[in-house]
């Protein structure tokens, strides 16, 4: 029988897995040896691969994504932990103007195989500095790549081609997917994953649902979301179409364009906040290339630009929900 | 024979060095001032000594990282004199093929891990190039060059936390040139406004239990001492070490600087302690180094420095497409 991960676990096997095969993988974090990760997710490494290429840092997120940098261009492959995407505001110079920009700067002259994990995500009344998403503006700035799984057996194949990757990539885990409560999702649980190593290539599409009436392009959590809205909504008789891009850059443009052309109706559902978001990023693409082919206009579900909330019912007001997918969907199908 | 403890090949090295440096920084104010150079250029006039008694004793394999006043660092650790000036001027054939410019100089191939326009923003690549070194099991050190400024960057001070407690084969060099742009260091006869609530930065490693020491950072040897033992140190994975150089630069922080915000008196008083002009002195004292032998090492410098410009501007433009190469290793952005 085939082994039931979580994503963090499965995370966590793909670290292992580019460990053993790669002697310069390490990996660099707070609270990632002895403890294991915030979530888990580099359990039992520091036992199987010593201090050396295990290590806890300081809290010191400017010094060690800077650090990771320099060993990045000097032959080694780190990954680190940021924790929570949150975090991001200390080590902002380093991701957006060194880490991103600086192999262009230098004219190609360096290579910058560095990936940066760190969980995002609302939905535990982890309040405002550990609940954001953050990834538009991850891709909002040139030279990252930003990966996005929503399921376990995702995130050990694009983890792997993240790490053997000669670019900086952002790796961001729903802390959600990880936590059991949330497995209340129908399909947001623990999922077969192989055990030996594999790749999914970044920049490839995946198409969780095939339908015929609706297009849902969602990611990480909102992929479940949308998966049970398509589950519910099979009762009115409307069919819907659910594209997990996967990773935001590059982002499989075709394979979106190929479902709308199909489906001809438009949803995003997006856990970022709206305004110049991933979600508007795709309205436009589709505005510009399909917009004829449409018969319904292109709607964004995103987070509101406000702060994410502690009380679990303000939270959950502002996080899109499987509810909200459904009404939108009932609107652009005129029912 | 001399009384130095140094062979005289070595000290003839140095004396070219900063010499060539010099003459360099010289050549590229004037072309600045005729407006051949997009954007604008930090000289390191005045701080020759520092990175050439550092680089001294760094092998080609070592690292250093740079500042937005990277002439002076990239020529001491042997970058390609022809390449850097070409990306002074933007050309394709520039060491970043016109991307970077005076503030983002780099040559790997010569362990320049580059320069950055953010201030503090590149130490922590040596920091992190010296674990590289640790974890690849090389005896490579790493060089972090910032300034009086840079110090009291937040990142600066993280990284010396980490290099001592992970033990890093990597050298903290702290030009305390004693501005950041306008802001004294400390306070001065014209400005009450200042930077450090300490005299000696080197100081600031007490605080992390790494060795600190000052030194003169207009004397060539002085530096040059210093920082043979802490790359000793380094080598044998004894960890890092913060050398103070004080220092003063000549010209103002930009070329074009108006200036107002220190004395005549006191550029006066730190143009006596010239770094170049004195080492000459005492070489020619100890009999090392003739007026002959100093002129011809003046024009060969002047040659080389010729060259380098020449080559600059007959080099081509970047083609625009260009524009949109680089960003990711594969073709797209
Ligand atoms: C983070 C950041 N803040 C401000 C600046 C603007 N700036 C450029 S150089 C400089 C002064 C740097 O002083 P120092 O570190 O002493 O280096 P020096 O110029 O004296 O060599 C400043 C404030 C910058 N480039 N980056
Ligand atoms: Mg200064």
């Amino acid at each position: 029988m085939v082994r039931q991960l979580s994503l963090h676990e499965a995370v966590n096997d793909g670290l292992k897995l580019e460990m053993e095969r790669d002697p310069t993988v390490f990996i660099m974090g707070e609270d990632i040896a002895l403890y294991g990760g915030a979530f888990f997710a580099t359990h039992g490494l520091l036992e199987k691969f010593g201090p050396e290429r295990v290590r806890d840092t300081p809290i010191s997120e400017a010094a060690f994504t800077g650090i990771a940098f320099g060993a990045a261009i000097t032959g080694l492959r780190p990954v680190v932990d940021l924790m929570f995407a949150d975090f991001i505001g200390l080590a902002m110079d380093q991701i957006l103007n060194q880490i991103a920009q600086t192999r262009y700067i230098f004219g190609g002259q360096v290579k910058v195989p560095l990936t940066i994990r760190a969980s995002i995500g609302a939905g535990v009344s982890a309040a405002a500095h550990h609940s954001q998403c953050l990834y538009s503006m991850f891709a909002h700035t040139p030279g990252l790549k930003v990966v996005v799984p929503s399921t376990p057996y995702d995130a050990k194949g694009l983890l792997i081609s993240a790490i053997r990757d000669d670019n900086p990539v952002i790796f961001l885990e729903h802390k959600s997917l990880g936590v059991s409560e949330t497995y209340r999702l129908p399909t947001a649980g623990r999922q077969p994953v192989p055990e030996e190593a594999y790749t999914i290539p970044l920049g490839v599409a995946d198409i969780k649902r095939e339908g015929k009436d609706v297009t849902v392009v969602a990611v990480s959590l909102m992929v479940h979301k949308a998966l049970e809205a398509a589950e519910k909504l099979v009762q009115e008789g409307i069919s819907l179409e659910v594209i997990d891009p996967r990773t935001l850059v590059p982002l499989d443009k075709e394979a979106i364009l190929k479902s709308v052309r199909k489906t001809r109706r438009l949803i995003i559902m997006d856990e970022d906040r709206e305004r110049c978001g991933f979600a508007s990023e795709v309205a436009a693409l589709v505005a510009d290339e399909a917009f004829f082919e449409l018969e319904a206009p292109i709607k964004r579900i995103a987070t509101p630009n406000i702060p994410i909330p502690f009380s679990p019912i303000l939270e959950s007001t502002i996080i899109p929900s499987t509810q909200s997918l459904i009404r939108t969907v009932r609107e652009v199908v005129g029912k | 024979m001399s009384s130095f403890s140094l062979p005289e090949e070595k000290l003839i090295g140095l004396y070219e060095k900063m010499v060539l440096i010099r003459v360099y920084e010289e050549k590229i104010g004037e072309i600045f001032a005729a407006g051949k150079l997009p954007g604008f250029v930090h000289l390191y006039i005045g701080e020759e000594a520092i990175a050439v008694g550092v680089c001294a004793n760094l092998k080609k394999s070592d690292y250093i990282s740079s500042t937005h006043r990277a002439h002076g660092h990239c020529i001491a650790k042997d970058c390609d004199m022809k390449k850097m000036t070409a990306e002074l001027y933007g050309k394709a054939t520039g060491c970043c093929k016109g991307k970077g410019g005076s503030m983002h100089l780099a040559e790997l191939e010569v362990g320049v891990l580059g320069a950055s326009a953010v201030v503090g923003a590149s130490v922590p690549w040596a920091v992190g190039a010296a674990l590289s070194a640790r974890i690849r099991n090389t005896d490579q050190v790493a060089v972090a060059f910032f300034g009086d400024g840079a110090i009291n960057q937040g990142v600066v001070q993280e990284c010396f936390n980490i290099a001592a407690v992970w033990k890093l084969p990597v050298i903290f060099v702290v030009e305390n040139n004693l501005y950041a742009t306008s802001l004294p260091t400390r306070p001065t006869k014209i400005q009450s406004q200042y930077s450090c609530s300490i005299e000696d930065l080197s100081k600031r490693a007490l605080g992390y239990d790494i060795p600190g020491l000052t030194v003169d950072g207009m004397d060539v040897l002085a530096v040059y001492k210093a920082a043979e033992e802490a790359v000793q140190r380094a080598r044998e994975k004894l960890g890092p070490t913060l050398i103070e150089c004080k220092t003063y630069r000549y010209r103002g922080h930009f070329e074009g600087d108006p200036l107002m915000y220190r004395s005549k008196e006191e550029l006066e008083r730190w143009l006596v302690k010239d770094p170049i002009l004195n080492f000459k002195k005492k070489l020619m004292e100890a009999g090392v180094l003739t007026e002959k032998e100093a002129e011809d090492i003046s024009s060969k410098a002047k040659k080389i420095v010729e060259e380098a410009v020449q080559f600059a501007e007959e080099s081509p433009d970047p083609l625009p497409k260009d524009a949109f190469k680089d960003i990711f290793v594969e073709d797209f952005y």
